[in-house]
Formats: structure tokens, C-alpha cells, sequence
């Protein structure tokens, strides 16, 4: 998949100098319309944001989306199950290093990784996922994540979400000194009515080009890469029923995820947005629609090779061009599916209970085990010594959880 | 009035060069990925070791009357752990442990209270991941393996794998069908 890899690169690298052109060029005509000959200073702020805003998205890039999406780190001791089965796919996906896992609290079922390279992967999934997948419903969506690391799209999707992100932030803000800042200054001095009069100009114009820019990080992201991640979930797993069996169960979800925006929806395995928001976004959507990538997986016939889902991807569609690139189809090799297994008896009431008491612990909530068979769960703003149960009236003494 | 000829000459070298350098280091490449994959294997196989001996400290309690169970899988693990010779004799060993702890565990499920004991439960999910991982670690291995061995029987780098002496590396083959399939964990 060299291709891929070299085309996310070169997009990635695309995009930060339209983004040195656009901010050098509203840096200019900014100085020099505020004062005549200050299109050079204008010029150096520009320049100073640009290198921090390159630097930002490629280093801090991954921190700013889990912070954003709310997800926190876990350890093997949290979720045994969740680390063991991130540890396979990175052996089947040859991944250089196992990445970090987050966890995020939202019973949406939904997940998505990031990262600059495999050596610095984060994939973050919802604790809704945990609780209404099986494992290898759980494999498949994993090693589709993983799919977008080996591919590189991590990185490009990252600069382009913080990229985005930041100008729709400052048009915001520039929106924001229009409306409260302009009336209230006006009566201070003469001079600045002019410079105020172009600030009010320049806000404009960025109000009008953010959702026009917003719109881009649609358009830049092709549905392509979500196929090619199915197809790399396939051939990883062997299995492409655990895949589209979960793809299946996370659609038929209602409800929205909380935590995402229209920044970072590009993102995750399936559309996060609400129903009535997928419904509008469709035409513009980064997303295929999920039956058809659930049909594809399901035409694999016994396949799991590259090749196979080719094949499949063009059955399905009916177009004529395939999606995965010549030379990966060249290199690929034909394998076969897995047989089906016997179904994953871990119930989902078990899964739930597991998801929910590992929260409970990440939220620092002390558990006491009554000996009438509740579970008192105390959370740590508790300010007592002792609590009593609430169906025996049995008396505790609360302790702080072992750090 | 020579020069031109002579910039065209020296362009074609440059960029043949290149070319050779390009499929030789694709080659090296590939042949990393098969070391990789392998030492793969050798790290889940070794986890494996490990896992068995706090296994049997737990399940001994519980299952006293299946001595022949237990002792067939420390017997198979030794003989794992012990093996000295090729490839193949390694392969064949360890088999024999998945075997025996397939049995085991079949075993374990008429007795319920070790089923519900939390240092067992948490072991066989070691135990079942640890297998899976060996069996995505063969797929990968085999996968990088078909990937050096196209290359140096396809033109043009078999050229180049033929100077340099590259070898084509063996498949790791599964035994019986149960092996072919990825396994699955069963709860």
C-alpha cells in the first residue's frame, strides 16, 4: 500500500503550504491595510502562526483530538480483553509498536484512531462499543483502525482537522470582536475608526470562508480511504463477517455521540453525527453509506485478500475501477477466509457490567462489596467516613482507592 | 558539442542506478519483514511458556482427579521449551502444547467453581490471546514470506536477488485442519 502511504504524505504536506499561502497573504493585506508599510510585520505574525500551527498539528494533533473527544488513556488491567485484542491486530497488521489505548465514557458504539506515524498511534473507542460488540466484532473494527494507521491516513486526517479547526476557530472569535468589540470602542478615539472599519472587513470575509472551509475537510477526504481500511480489516482478521457484523450493530445505534463535532466526524469508523445530521450530510458525507460497505464485506465469498474485496467492492458498486491501488493488488496475497466459529458466549450483560465497573474505577469511585450481595459504588467527592447500605442498612467504612 | 551525448549518457547511469538500489533495498526490505514477523512468533511462544506453570498452579486445586490432563501439558511445555532442532521439530512441539492445553481447558469446563475463580478466568484469557497471537503472528510471517519469495523469483529483482544471493524463506505450515483456522477465543 506504498501508494497510499506517499499520497497521504504528499496531501499532508500539500496542505501546509496552501496554509503558509493563505495565512501570508491575509497576513499582508492585513498589516498593509491597517497601516501602510506594516505588510511586512503583518507578514512575520503570519509566518510565526503558520510554523506554530504546523508544529501544533503535527506533534500535539493527536492530544488535541482526544482531549476534544473526551477519551482517556487505559491501562491492560483496565480491560484485559480491549489490550489483548488491539495486541493481535497489531501482530496481523505488522504495526512497529502496540498503540495507545483511550477509552472514551459515551454508549454511542463508535471508534477512531490517530497519530502521526505507527510509532506514535493512539485508537480511542467508545465504552458503547465494548458493550455491544463480541470479540471478533471487536477485531474487525480494531483492525480497521488499524488499517488507517498502516495507511497513513492518520496523519493527514489530523493536520487537516487542527488545521480546519484553528481558522474556524479564529473566524469565530474574529466574529465575536465584531459583534461586542466594535460598539463599545467606538466613541474612544477617531483614528480608530478606520482600522476598526477593516478589522470589521477582515472578519467578515473569514466568517463567510469558514464554512466554506469547513466544507473542505469534507471534500479532502475521500470515501476511499474508508473502504481501503475495510479491505485492510479483512485481510488482517481473515474474517470479514466480524467486520461487517459490526458495522451492522453500530448503525443501527441511535444514539449521537455526544463528544463529536463536524471537525473531527471524519474520523471515526462510522458517522458519529445524529441521524437527522447523517441524513442532510449524505451528499457531502466522508463516509460510504454503511450498508454498501457491509454488502461488500459480505460478497467476499470465502475470500479475505485485497484482491478479493476488489473483486467484491466492483460487484457491489458496479463500477468499473476498483479501490484498492495496482500496486497493492500486484504484491497482494490471495488468502482465504476463516471458517465462522462458534459464537462469542461472553454475554452482553457481562460486557456491560465489565465496561461500566471499569469506569467506575477510571472515575475513581471507591466500590464496597456489602455482604448482602450490593456493590456500593461511592463516588470520590464523598466527604463521609462511613456509608451505610442501602438495602440492609449495613454500615461502611469508606477508603480511599488504591492509587 | 560533446557534452550533450555525453549528460544523456551519464543521466541513463544515474538513473539505472538508482532503479538497481531501489529494488535492492525493496529486497532487504522484505527480507526484515520476514526476521520481524518471526521473532513474532518466538515472543508468543515464549509468553506461552511462561503462562503455562501460573496455570497449573491454579487449576491444581481444583482438577486433582485429572493428573493425566495436567501432567500431559507440563510434559508437552518441557518438551517445547527443551527442543534444540530444526524449524520443523519446533513447530511439531508446539502444536502438541496447543493440543494439550485444548484439552485442558475442555476438561475444565465440568467444574464450575474454577470457572468462576477470577485467576483462572484471567489466565485462559491470557492463554486464548496468546494463541491468537501466535496464529496472526504465522499469518503475518507467511504473508511477508510470499511477499520476499515473489520478489526473487519475479523479473527484474530476481536478477538482483540472484547476485546478491537473497534466499527464498520457507512457509510455517499448520499440521491439522483445527490449526488452520485463526482461532477464536470461546469464553
Amino acid at each position: 500500500m506504498w501508494e497510499l502511504v506517499q499520497a497521504n504524505r504528499r496531501r499532508a504536506a500539500t496542505l501546509v503550504v496552501v496554509m503558509a499561502a493563505l495565512l501570508f497573504f491575509v497576513g499582508y493585506a492585513g498589516g498593509e491595510a491597517l497601516a501602510p508599510g506594516g505588510g511586512m510585520a503583518g507578514l512575520f505574525i503570519a509566518f510565526v502562526i503558520w510554523v506554530a500551527l504546523t508544529l501544533v498539528s503535527y506533534y500535539q494533533g493527536d492530544t488535541i483530538f482526544l482531549t476534544l473527544s473526551g477519551a482517556r488513556k487505559i491501562e491492560k488491567s483496565d480491560n484485559p480483553v480491549l489490550f489483548n485484542v488491539v495486541e493481535e491486530m497489531s501482530i496481523a497488521a505488522g504495526l512497529p509498536k502496540v498503540p495507545d489505548i483511550y477509552i472514551m465514557d459515551e454508549a454511542a458504539p463508535n471508534a477512531f484512531a490517530t497519530g502521526r506515524d505507527p510509532q506514535h498511534a493512539v485508537v480511542a473507542v467508545t465504552a458503547g462499543l465494548l458493550e455491544t460488540l463480541n470479540r471478533e466484532e471487536l477485531q474487525g473494527v480494531i483492525a480497521h483502525e488499524l488499517g488507517h494507521v498502516n495507511n497513513r491516513d492518520v496523519l493527514y486526517m489530523m493536520m487537516v482537522g487542527v488545521m480546519m479547526g484553528a481558522i474556524v476557530m479564529l473566524a469565530d472569535v474574529g466574529a465575536r470582536v465584531l459583534y461586542f468589540g466594535g460598539g463599545r470602542r467606538r466613541t474612544s478615539s477617531s483614528s480608530g475608526g478606520q482600522g476598526q472599519a477593516i478589522i470589521a472587513l477582515v472578519a467578515i470575509v473569514l466568517m463567510i470562508l469558514a464554512p466554506i472551509l469547513a466544507q473542505l475537510i469534507y471534500l479532502a477526504l475521500s470515501r476511499r480511504r474508508e473502504y481501503l481500511a475495510d479491505a485492510c480489516s479483512a485481510l488482517y482478521t481473515r474474517y470479514p463477517e466480524g467486520l461487517a457484523s459490526a458495522l451492522e450493530k453500530i448503525s443501527r445505534a441511535t444514539v449521537p455521540l455526544a463528544s463529536a463535532s463536524r471537525a473531527t466526524a471524519p474520523m471515526y469508523i462510522v458517522n458519529p453525527l445524529g441521524v437527522t445530521a447523517r441524513g442532510l450530510a449524505d451528499l457531502t458525507s466522508t463516509h460510504p453509506p454503511t450498508s454498501e460497505r457491509i454488502r461488500i464485506l459480505r460478497a467476499m465469498a470465502g475470500g479475505a485478500g485485497l484482491p478479493r474485496y476488489n473483486d467484491a467492492f466492483r460487484t457491489v458498486t458496479g463500477r468499473p475501477v476498483g479501490v484498492v491501488p495496482f500496486s497493492a493488488l500486484q504484491d497482494a496475497p490471495h488468502v482465504g477466509a476463516a471458517a465462522p466459529t462458534a459464537p462469542d458466549a461472553s454475554s452482553r450483560l457481562k460486557r456491560v457490567r465489565q465496561t461500566t465497573d471499569m469506569l467506575w474505577r477510571l472515575n475513581q469511585y471507591v466500590t464496597i462489596a456489602c455482604s448482602c450481595g450490593t456493590t456500593l459504588k461511592v463516588p470520590p467527592a464523598y466527604l463521609g467516613r462511613d456509608i451505610s447500605c442501602p438495602h440492609c442498612a449495613a454500615v461502611h467504612r469508606v477508603q480511599a482507592p488504591a492509587a | 558539442m560533446f557534452a550533450l551525448p555525453f549528460l544523456f549518457f551519464v543521466v541513463v547511469i544515474v538513473v539505472a542506478v538508482a532503479w538497481l538500489v531501489g529494488i535492492y533495498n525493496g529486497l532487504v526490505g522484505a527480507r526484515n519483514v520476514v526476521k520481524n514477523a518471526w521473532s513474532q512468533i518466538d515472543v508468543q511462544l515464549k509468553r506461552r511458556h511462561d503462562l503455562i506453570p501460573n496455570l497449573m498452579e491454579t487449576v491444581k486445586g481444583y482438577m486433582a482427579h485429572e493428573r493425566g490432563t495436567l501432567e500431559a501439558v507440563t510434559k508437552a511445555r518441557q518438551q517445547a521449551i527443551d527442543i534444540a532442532g530444526s524449524t520443523e521439530d519446533r513447530i511439531k512441539a508446539e502444536n502438541a502444547l496447543s493440543q494439550t492445553l485444548r484439552s485442558l481447558f475442555a476438561v475444565a469446563e465440568s467444574y464450575p467453581d474454577l470457572k468462576a475463580n477470577q485467576n483462572f478466568m484471567a489466565l485462559q484469557e491470557e492463554l486464548a490471546s496468546t494463541e491468537n497471537k501466535i496464529g496472526f503472528a504465522r499469518q503475518a510471517y507467511n504473508d511477508a514470506v510470499l511477499r520476499l519469495n515473489n520478489r526473487i523469483q519475479m523479473f527484474p529483482s530476481n536478477i538482483i536477488a540472484g547476485m546478491f544471493n537473497f534466499q527464498m524463506e520457507t512457509f510455517f505450515q499448520v499440521e491439522t485442519p483445527e490449526d488452520r483456522q485463526v482461532p477464536q477465543v470461546k469464553f
